[in-house]
């Protein structure tokens, strides 16, 4: 069987409106999945009507890639775990970026076989090689600062942005001169450039800023797929890059007011140290006037608590925390505490992270709250315990005109009665900044590894 | 209308579709977001298999379009399973009783 181009295209127009729809179901959790098998059949309607057309000539080397492709795909996908999500979608925008390189490439080669160039083909030719270089190598970048095998911390020098700007230009030049003369060498010459450009243009982004970076390139990964579009006139291309582009766009845009910034001052990035001194938990602490607390005074007022909110943040993540914790949870509605949890928007490395986390403990989704709907609650809390969370608490973003993250949209945890505040040390966050929450009466701080705490309390809730 | 100005048409327009859409996704759910749209950004396979199918490419060609459809592969397949695995994950809570 083979299909018309009409029929082609109707299939297309079939599988996009199932993307639209799949993405228009994550409306809600309990209408999700759905939108996830919408979304499945939509590319397998794509796929199969693109096999059956005629211009694919030959399945010889078609079929062993899907295969391969396929058990690559689905052995990460069940093993990859939840707490490392953020390197698992870094790693797949890479490949969206290469891919989109390898078909400008490839259809630009078959075009020149059969002598049918032309100035906009080969410009969109261009640009689609350009934006997945870029997003290839910067996604690969991104993926190295969340598996620490490149330093998390800001990469600064010298004519850093200079350098950006002039390589931009280069990258322009030769993009163009290949445009008007089909020149093939210039294309590679662009193509090179622009993997450089991926680099460096994700190296001087500090760690913090991690939630508007998966963002960012997710956006990128949507504008590939959509110039690929324009390179081989598919529709369906465009569509979805479209979508996808903008699903990363209003990300950036979320996270980037989560922490009351723009998205230039992320982009030229320097923002946070990444990494700062270990000093001794106790010892620093009582230098500095902060008060520490013990897992049983902790238990006890806990018990005594009419609502608890928690507050985990990647702290919880990195201890894997998330399970001890959801006991924790179960033993004080036991008791009859009230539990809710609240996520600051950035919390974790990328835009939902704790959600997932929380979910992969059992914790129910109706216990959870975003920013604007709990922070009028924290009034009435008996208790708030922080879980690994650290620069989204501090009222220093309320208080102190001078502190970097001034301006910046925090959890009320500082009005709870009681704060119980779980840290390994007295290091601050990711934006290098000492948290003011720690010298307020109200705050005890609960030094030791979040899952340890958690099982500890645990164990004294067990006793009470 | 040239073929350009109709690929613009529905650029434009599918652009107003995904930014309505996606203001719509409640932020609980931004992760499986991500990792939906990694999964759909997989369609690029069509553009990969249209390399990879075209007989006459010779040695390079032919690599080009194998590496290409195995990326997008990874892609479709990985994204789509792992958004499964974690919309799964996600639980109403028990009635007490």
């Amino acid at each position: 069987m083979q299909l018309s181009n009409n029929a082609l295209a109707f299939v297309y127009l079939v599988s996009g409106a199932l993307f639209i729809l799949g993405l228009n179901r994550l409306s809600h959790p309990s209408t999700a999945r759905h939108g996830n098998f919408y979304a499945i059949t939509g590319m397998i309607l794509a796929i199969v009507a693109t096999l059956l057309h005629p211009a694919v000539e030959s399945y010889t080397f078609i079929v062993p890639a899907i295969i391969v492709g396929a058990i690559i795909g689905i052995v990460v996908a069940l093993r990859i775990q939840m707490a490392a999500m953020p390197q698992l979608v870094a790693m797949l925008h890479s490949f969206v970026g290469l891919a989109a390189v390898l078909v400008a490439v490839g259809t630009y080669l078959s075009h020149a076989h059969e002598g049918t160039l032309t100035v906009i083909f080969m410009t969109e030719v261009f640009v689609g090689a350009f934006i997945g270089a870029i997003t290839f190598t910067g996604s690969l970048i991104a993926f190295g600062k969340l598996q620490g095998l490149v330093t998390a911390a800001p990469v600064a020098y010298i004519g850093q942005h200079w350098l950006n700007l002039m390589l931009g230009l280069a990258m322009l030049g030769f993009g163009l001169y290949f445009a008007i003369n089909g020149h093939f060498v210039s294309l590679l010459i662009m193509i090179g450039i622009a993997l450089l450009l991926g680099v460096l243009l994700i190296i001087p982004i500090g760690g913090a800023d991690m939630p508007v970076i998966i963002s960012m390139l997710n956006s990128y990964s949507g504008w590939a797929a959509a110039a690929t579009g324009f390179t081989l006139e598919n529709k369906l291309l465009i569509i979805t890059g479209a979508l996808v582009g903008f699903c990363g766009a209003i990300l950036s845009y979320i996270m980037c007011k989560a922490m009351n910034r723009s998205f230039i001052s992320v982009i030229l990035g320097g923002f946070g140290t990444g990494d700062a001194a270990d000093e001794s938990g106790v010892a620093a602490a009582t230098q500095k006037g902060v008060k520490s607390s013990s897992v049983e005074d902790a238990a006890f007022i806990l018990l005594n608590a009419s609502k608890v909110i928690i507050v985990p943040g990647y702290g919880m993540a990195v201890a894997q925390a998330q399970h001890a914790l959801k006991e924790l949870v179960e033993r004080l509605e036991d008791k009859g505490v009230e539990v809710k949890f609240a996520i600051h928007p950035v919390a974790g490395r990328m835009p939902g992270h704790m959600n997932v986390l929380l979910a992969e403990a059992d914790v129910p989704y109706d216990l959870v709250f975003g920013m604007d709907e709990i922070n009028p609650e924290f009034n009435s809390a008996d208790v708030a315990l922080v879980v690994g969370a650290n620069d989204v608490t501090n009222p220093a973003a309320k208080r102190d005109r001078a502190s970097p993250i001034y301006g910046m949209p925090i959890l009320d945890v500082d009005k709870a009665k009681h704060v119980f505040f779980i840290k390994r040390s007295m290091r601050p966050g990711y934006a290098g900044i000492d948290n003011l929450l720690f010298y307020q009466d109200n705050c005890s701080l609960l030094f030791g590894d979040a899952k340890e705490v958690c099982e500890k309390t645990v164990a004294e809730l067990k006793a009470a | 209308m040239s073929e350009l100005m109709v690929a613009l048409y529905v650029f434009v327009l599918a652009c107003f579709i995904g930014y309505w859409v996606i203001w719509n996704v409640t932020p609980s759910l931004h992760t499986p977001l991500i990792s939906l749209t990694n999964a759909i950004s997989g369609i690029i396979i069509v553009g990969a298999l249209l390399v990879a199918g075209f007989d006459e490419m010779g040695v390079i060609g032919t690599v080009i379009g194998f590496c290409a459809v195995l990326l997008a592969s990874i892609n479709i397949f990985g994204g789509f399973l792992v958004t499964q695995r974690m919309l799964r994950m996600f639980k109403k809570k028990k009635k007490a009783g």
